[in-house]
C-alpha cells in the first residue's frame, strides 16, 4: 500500500472523527483516514469506527450490496473490503453466510442471501479439493477431466448468481498453495498439484471471459507479495483461513478496485509533472540536452521506462496529460524534439506548463478533457506539491512516489487506478478520438458561430437497440457516466442483455459520426412501458459520453426516441431526474426537451418527475442527419 | 522488554481493536472478562501481536492460552 502516504496521527484524528458531532462530517473524515497508508491494526480500528455510524453516508457515497460465497473462512476479509471501499467512497455492506454453506444458500430461496440480494457476488473458491481428487499419477486427460468438472460445476453456480439476483459476478482465481513434490520437475507433470492449479487458473479465465464474469487474480497478487504473505498455514489450520488475515488489507483494495471500476469509479487520466518525474533534471536549467533522459544511464533509463508504462496505459485508454511549472516554450518542444523521448506531443491530450498554482491547473485539466477532477491521477516527484494538492482537491488521487525513480512504475501499477472490467473499441481508440477533439476545437474557432460550427461538423448519427458485440460498451457507458446521467441506475452486463431480450423494452444506443470521424457509440437509452399505463413509456436511463455534449445529439436522440414510442402505440414519456454531485449538467435537460415537471411524483432516490405529451411534441430540427436506422 | 512494558503495548492494541480507552490488562484478565472481545477479535488482537513485536505464535498456543500473563509468558520466550 505504499502508494498511500502515512497517517502519522491515525489515532487521534479517528478519535477527532468519531467526536465530530456531524454525521456528514464524520463520513468525510472518515473517508480521508482510509485515503491513507494504513496497516492491519489501523484498518480493523477505521472499520470499527464506520461500523459504528448509524446514519446514512449521504451525498456522494454509494451504496453497494457484496455476497461472499466461499468454501473457507472469510470473516477475516469484511474489514479490509469496507475500507477499501470506503478510500473510493462505496458503501459496501458485505454479506457471508455460514461456512460450507453457500450451495445451500444459493438455491434456497428463502436464504439470508436471497434477503440480501446481492448486487456482486463474489466465489472465493480453494483448489484444495480439486488437487485432493489428483494423483501425481494422474494422466494428462484424467486431470483435464477434473479440471473440466470444477469448471463446470463453478459455471453452474455463476448461472445460478446470475439467474437469482442479476449480479455481477467476481470469481476469485486460485491461490497456489501446493508445495513442490518433484521440485522443479513439477511443470512437467501434469498431474503436480502445483502444474494442475496452474491449468486450473488457465481454464478459469478461459471460461470467465466467455461468460462475462470478471476476476480477482489474488494467484497473481501472491506472486506479487509472495506466497507467505498471503497464506499462513497457522490460520489454515486454527479456522480454515485461506487468505491469510495479514493479505486482508491488498484482498479488500484489490476486491474494492473491481467493484469501483465496475461502478465506473476508475481513473480516467494520467497527469504527469515534468522535471524530475517525465525526465531528469530541470529542463529550464539544464537545457534539452542537459536532461537525463534514456539509454546508456541508469536514471534515465527508469524516466524512459516511466514513458513506456504511460504510453502502454495511454494504448489501453487511459488519457494522458501534463502539468507542469515550467516555460511552455521550453517544455512544449521536448516532446518532439528531444531524440529519446517516447512520449510524443501527440500522446498528450492537455499540456498546461505555467508558473500558476498545480491545484488551478489541475482544475483547468479535468474542465478541457469535460472529465471529473476524481478521474484525475497526478504523478509529481515533488513532495511539497503532492501534499499540495491532496489538500485542496482530495478526490485527484496523488501517488506516494518513492524517493528513487527506478520504482515510480512499480508505485503507479500498484495502486491499480486503472482497474478495468472491459476492454472495448472505445478504448482502444481513446486517445485517436481526444486527438479528433482538438480539430474539431480549431473548426469551432475559425467558426463564426456555434450553429456554423455544427452544421461545418457534418454530424450523422447511427443508432438502433443494443446489439450483441456492442453490449459491453453499453453497459460500461451505464456504469461509467457520471455527468450526463438522468438517473444514475447502474446495471451489470446481465440487466442490460435482459433489457435488449425485453419484447416491450425499447433500447437505443447512438453513435455519432462527423467530418473528423467515428465518436463511437456514446449515448443510450433504456425506454419501458409503465406497467399502469400502456400508452405511457418511461425512460428508466439515459447517458451520455461528455465528449459529445453541446452537439446537439440529445436533440436528436429525442426524436428518435420519441418516434420510436409512437411507432409501439406510445403517447406520452415520462422520465425521471435523480441529482447526484456530479449530474447537475444536465439539471435543465428535459425541460430544454419540453417535458414538464409531475409535481406529484417523486421518483424512487429523490429527484423530479417529468412527462412529454407525444401528440404535441414536434420533431426538433438539428444539425445531424440520420446515418443508419434499425427496424 | 519487562511483563509490564508487554502488558502496556496488549492494552493499546486492544483498546484501538476495540475502540475502547476504558480497557485494563491484568496478567490475570481472560478474554470473557473484556466486553467485545469475541473469538473473531482474538485472532484479530493475536495477529496484531504478532506484527508488532514481529514473533510468531505456534497454532496449539493460540488456541490453549489461558490469560493475558500466558501470553505476555510467551510473547517475552520468543523474543528472547
Amino acid at each position: 500500500m505504499s502508494w498511500l502516504p502515512a497517517a502519522p496521527d491515525f489515532r487521534v484524528d479517528l478519535g477527532a472523527a468519531l467526536e465530530s458531532p456531524n454525521p456528514t462530517d464524520r463520513f468525510e473524515r472518515l473517508a480521508f483516514l482510509a485515503q491513507h497508508r494504513l496497516g492491519y491494526l489501523e484498518t480493523l480500528q477505521l472499520d470499527r469506527a464506520l461500523c459504528r455510524q448509524t446514519l446514512e453516508p449521504g451525498f456522494g457515497f454509494t451504496e453497494v450490496r457484496l455476497a461472499i460465497l466461499a468454501s473457507s473462512t472469510v470473516n477475516q476479509l469484511s474489514p479490509a473490503i469496507r475500507v477499501g471501499g470506503l478510500r473510493r467512497r462505496l458503501m459496501i455492506d458485505v454479506h457471508i453466510g455460514a461456512y460450507g454453506q453457500y450451495r445451500q444458500d444459493l438455491f434456497d430461496p428463502h436464504s439470508s442471501l436471497h434477503l440480501f440480494a446481492p448486487q456482486f457476488v463474489l466465489f472465493s473458491m480453494t483448489a484444495q479439493d480439486t488437487i485432493a481428487g489428483i494423483p501425481p499419477t494422474a494422466t494428462s486427460a484424467e486431470v483435464d477431466e477434473t479440471i473440466d468438472r470444477s469448471i463446470r460445476e463453478l459455471r453452474s453456480l455463476w448461472q445460478k448468481a446470475r439467474e437469482n439476483f442479476n449480479a455481477t459476478i467476481i470469481q476469485q482465481t486460485f491461490l497456489d498453495i501446493a508445495e513442490p513434490l518433484f521440485g522443479s520437475y513439477d511443470r512437467l507433470v501434469p498431474g503436480a498439484p502445483t502444474q494442475v492449479i496452474t491449468q486450473l487458473n488457465d481454464q478459469l479465465s478461459k471460461t470467465a471471459a466467455q461468460d462475462s464474469v470478471l476476476l480477482l487474480d489474488v494467484a497473481r497478487a501472491s506472486q506479487r507479495h509472495g506466497i507467505d504473505t498471503w497464506f499462513d498455514v497457522g490460520s489454515w489450520l486454527h479456522g480454515k483461513l485461506e487468505i491469510a488475515p495479514e493479505a486482508a488489507i491488498f484482498y479488500g483494495d484489490m476486491l474494492a478496485r473491481v467493484v469501483a471500476a465496475q461502478r465506473g469509479l476508475s481513473k480516467k487520466c494520467l497527469v504527469f509533472d515534468l522535471d524530475n518525474t517525465l525526465w531528469g533534471g530541470v529542463i529550464g536549467d539544464d537545457g534539452l540536452e542537459g536532461v537525463v533522459l534514456g539509454q546508456g544511464n541508469a536514471a534515465g533509463e527508469a524516466h524512459l521506462a516511466l514513458q513506456r508504462y504511460a504510453k502502454q496505459l495511454k494504448e489501453r485508454g487511459v488519457i494522458l496529460a501534463v502539468c507542469s511549472k515550467n516555460d511552455p516554450a521550453i517544455a512544449e518542444p521536448a516532446f518532439n524534439d528531444h531524440p529519446e523521448m517516447l512520449l510524443k506531443w501527440s500522446d498528450i491530450s492537455a499540456f498546461v506548463a505555467n508558473w500558476n498554482d498545480k491545484a488551478e491547473n489541475l482544475k483547468d485539466i479535468a474542465a478541457r478533457l469535460n472529465i471529473g477532477l476524481d478521474s484525475l491521477v497526478f504523478v509529481d516527484d515533488n513532495p511539497v506539491e503532492r501534499a499540495r494538492i491532496r489538500q485542496s482537491l482530495p478526490m485527484v488521487a496523488v501517488p506516494e512516489l518513492p524517493v528513487d525513480v527506478a520504482h515510480y512504475v512499480r508505485c503507479i501499477a500498484d495502486a491499480g487506478y486503472f482497474e478495468a472490467v472491459a476492454f472495448t473499441s472505445e478504448d482502444r481508440r481513446r486517445t485517436e478520438q481526444y486527438a479528433a477533439n482538438t480539430e474539431r476545437q480549431s473548426l469551432f474557432q475559425s467558426s463564426g458561430s456555434l450553429d456554423d460550427f455544427l452544421r461545418n461538423l457534418q454530424m450523422s448519427v447511427a443508432f438502433g437497440p443494443f446489439a450483441g458485440p456492442d453490449l459491453v460498451r453499453v453497459t460500461q457507458l451505464f456504469n461509467k457516466t457520471n455527468q450526463f446521467n438522468t438517473t444514475t441506475r447502474r446495471y451489470s452486463a446481465e440487466e442490460v442483455a435482459q433489457f435488449a431480450a425485453e419484447e416491450q423494452t425499447v433500447t437505443l444506443q447512438f453513435r455519432l459520426l462527423d467530418k473528423y470521424g467515428d465518436n463511437g457509440l456514446v449515448s443510450a437509452m433504456i425506454l419501458r412501458p409503465d406497467p399502469e399505463q400502456v400508452e405511457t413509456f418511461e425512460i428508466d436511463n439515459w447517458v451520455m459520453s461528455c465528449r459529445v455534449f453541446g452537439r446537439q445529439l440529445e436533440f436528436e436522440a429525442m426524436n428518435i426516441a420519441v418516434e420510436q414510442a409512437r411507432r409501439r402505440g406510445g403517447k406520452a414519456l415520462r422520465a425521471d431526474y435523480i441529482p447526484t454531485p456530479k449530474n447537475g449538467v444536465i439539471s435543465e435537460l428535459y425541460s430544454s426537451l419540453g417535458f414538464s415537471t409531475l409535481n406529484d411524483t417523486t421518483p424512487r432516490g429523490g429527484g423530479t418527475c417529468w412527462f412529454l405529451d407525444l401528440t404535441k411534441y414536434s420533431t426538433r430540427s438539428t444539425h445531424i442527419s440520420r446515418s443508419g436506422e434499425a427496424k | 522488554m519487562t511483563d509490564q512494558e508487554i502488558l502496556c503495548v496488549f492494552t493499546q492494541i486492544l483498546r484501538d481493536l476495540l475502540l475502547d480507552d476504558s480497557i485494563v490488562l491484568s496478567m490475570e484478565t481472560r478474554r470473557q472478562d473484556v466486553p467485545n472481545w469475541d473469538s473473531f477479535n482474538y485472532i484479530n488482537f493475536m495477529v496484531a501481536v504478532e506484527i508488532k513485536f514481529g514473533v510468531k505464535f505456534k497454532v496449539a498456543d493460540i488456541e490453549s492460552f489461558e490469560n493475558v500473563g500466558a501470553i505476555v509468558a510467551e510473547t517475552k520466550a520468543l523474543l528472547r
